[in-house]
């Protein structure tokens, strides 16, 4: 079959490959019909998440039709469901997965003694997402293994696009986390930085959740017009002030809300010079992300806030001003998202017509094309938002 | 076809039976190249000035050299980062650097004259390669005043912002109501 194969730092190729097989009887092989590029995966093409190794599939973002089925599945999938793959594999069983904590899953991770070692426990099997993770080969393929599938799955119904549906396996969870993560009440104002599509499905929610003001935050024009038709107040970082907008905004106040959509890559830029601090650090690994966005969001949010960080982070940051964090009485909830805690009542929102996650796609090519794709979605070239694949 | 990255596949995970093409450019390899050769050269002019400074006849500049050295090593690692294209420039500016310092070392009474005018013969070489990758990695995003499509209709609700404005409004006071039911006594 052809995959998207990560063979090292900006080198993704689209390889001939040996198809899955079922290799316990838990497993089921999918025939991909969509699958997506994520946010997530520009770190591994910028190699800033350690543990790839060349010959790896790339991607988490994947949907398909069930095609073979372990001996194990018992039923709860069949060949011919329709299923959308969460993009963190579960077991179902366990103390974590009961609790609906499914990003911590205590059984998935077949590689965990590496991911111990580093985070000091384990979190969950991830479809092409480093061996921290697993090592599990991912979803820009022409068929996928789903290991866990009785459990590891969002059965989707016949009749709505793929286009409406895919995104259930990451982004609209996730963006629909981070806002849930805020409690947000309806005098609350949620600052939203980053208007990829994390942020577009977070400004999305917030205005589900009924907050009463949502302000996005990004450089990109193209961004910051698909915030606005959301319902989002915009500011360009680039050309104003973020911490005396927000501010201005909030009378004085700061946001009681802050969700970060932007993740261990801020934009370097040297009105902001901690970025390039950051970024001559991260060159001589010294630190390994650029956490602005954080220390941004510590310095402006209301005290007794809540701060939600869905942007990912991979090591160590320096320089956190703890004492703001602390001495404004401020709330940090985070982690990779808990997809299937959230996907029975986002599928129900998608049926009734509430939502249609489908705006945030921009580009739609054929899987062969997605090594270009990964340079046109980083670049921010062509207006580009979203990237869908079709195998 | 034998690939390498095979032999650490799990056990019954996909293998690659034919490789794609690779989007790297000429450029990249150079910038790679260059960034290496960078690393290289610093390391020697940081740990063996000496050698330097002899073989230029320039004795009594080591400290310099060391500092060029780092300078080299920095490059070099930007070089061979996602912002290549920073290090390629920084190289370019080091480059002239050495030229000024190299020239300042060409004296009459220099007996090391010829390794002076070989050492810029090759400084020169390597900075029309600096250059050139320079010019072929320019990032690619686009300048900030360049023409981009707008998305002003795409709000993601297929019933309309102001519909779901409403539905929230509606359903934060009803809980808002069932709240002070429970929680108030006063309220009948
Ligand atoms: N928690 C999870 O489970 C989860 C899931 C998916 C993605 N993510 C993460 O979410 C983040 C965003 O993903 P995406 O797909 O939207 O990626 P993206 O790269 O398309 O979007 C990031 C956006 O942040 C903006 N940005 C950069 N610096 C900024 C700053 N200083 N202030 C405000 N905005 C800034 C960029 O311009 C860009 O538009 C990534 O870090 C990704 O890894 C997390
Ligand atoms: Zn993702
Ligand atoms: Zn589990």
């Amino acid at each position: 079959m052809k995959a998207l194969v990560w063979h090292g730092k900006e080198d993704i190729r689209c390889d001939t490959v040996t198809d899955p097989e079922i290799q316990d009887p838990r497993d089921a092989i999918i025939k991909v019909t969509s699958c997506a590029i994520c946010g997530s995966d520009l770190h591994l093409f910028h190699n800033f998440i350690p543990g790839m190794l060349p010959g790896d599939i790339m991607g988490h973002e994947t949907m398909g039709e069930v095609v073979e089925v372990g001996s194990d599945v018992d039923g709860k999938l069949r060949k011919g469901d329709r299923i959308v793959v969460p993009f963190t594999i579960i077991c179902g069983e366990c103390d974590q997965c009961k609790r609906g904590n499914f990003s911590v899953c205590e059984t998935t991770n077949r590689k965990r003694h590496l991911a111990e070692k580093v985070f000091g426990h384990s979190c969950a099997g991830l479809f092409g997402y480093t061996h921290l993770t697993g090592g599990y080969p991912g979803g820009q393929a022409e068929y996928l293994r789903v290991p866990f599938a009785d459990a590891t799955h969002i059965k989707v119904p016949p009749g709505i696009p793929d286009e409406q549906l895919l995104f259930l396996s990451d982004i609209f969870p996730t963006g629909w986390q981070a806002a849930m993560q805020c409690a947000i009440e309806p005098t609350d104002t949620v600052a939203i930085w980053g208007c990829g599509p994390v942020g577009q499905m977070a400004i999305r929610s917030a205005i589900l959740l009924g907050a009463n003001q949502v302000i996005a935050i990004d450089c990109l024009p193209e961004r910051l017009s698909m915030a606005e038709a959301g319902g989002a107040t915009t500011i360009n970082f680039e050309t104003e002030s973020v911490v005396e907008r927000l501010n201005e905004l909030t009378d004085g106040k700061g946001p009681e809300k802050c969700i970060d959509c932007a993740g261990m890559e801020a934009h370097v830029m040297p009105s902001q010079p901690d970025t390039v601090l950051d970024r001559a650090k991260q060159m001589v690994m010294l630190e390994s992300d650029r956490p602005h966005v954080l220390r941004e969001m510590i310095y402006v949010c209301r005290p007794g806030g809540i701060i939600s960080v869905a942007g990912v982070y991979s090591g160590l940051s320096d320089s956190m001003p703890m004492g703001a964090f602390m001495n404004k009485s401020l709330t940090m909830r985070t982690g990779q998202t808990h997809v299937n805690r959230w996907t029975d009542d986002l599928l129900r929102r998608i049926e009734e017509g509430e939502i249609d996650p489908s705006f945030v796609i921009t580009h739609t090519v054929p899987l062969a094309q997605g090594p270009e794709m990964y340079q046109v979605f980083r670049d921010k070239r062509d207006s580009c938002v979203k990237v869908v694949l079709k195998p | 076809m034998f690939h390498f990255s095979n032999i650490v596949r799990t056990k019954g995970d996909p293998k690659i039976v034919e490789g794609g093409p690779s989007l790297k450019q000429p450029a990249d390899q150079l910038a790679r190249a260059l960034g290496w050769f960078s690393i290289g050269l610093g390391v020697v002019e940081l740990f063996a000035p000496r050698r330097v400074t002899e073989t230029l006849g320039m004795e009594g500049t080591e400290t310099l050299v060391r500092t060029f050295g780092v300078r080299e090593i920095l490059a070099g690692i930007m070089s061979l980062s996602v912002d290549k294209n920073a290090g390629l420039w920084a190289r370019v500016g080091g480059d002239g650097l050495d030229a000024a310092a190299l020239l300042s070392g060409l004296t009459p009474d220099n007996p090391k004259k010829s390794n002076i005018a070989l050492a810029l013969l090759m400084v020169g070489g390597i900075a029309m390669l600096d250059y050139r990758a320079a010019q072929d990695t320019k990032p690619r995003r686009p300048p900030r005043n360049a023409w981009r499509r707008l998305y002003p209709n795409r709000s993601g609700f297929p019933k309309g912002i102001e519909s779901v404005r409403t539905a929230a409004r509606q359903i934060a006071a009803h809980a808002g109501h069932n709240e002070v039911k429970q929680g108030d006594e006063r309220v009948p």
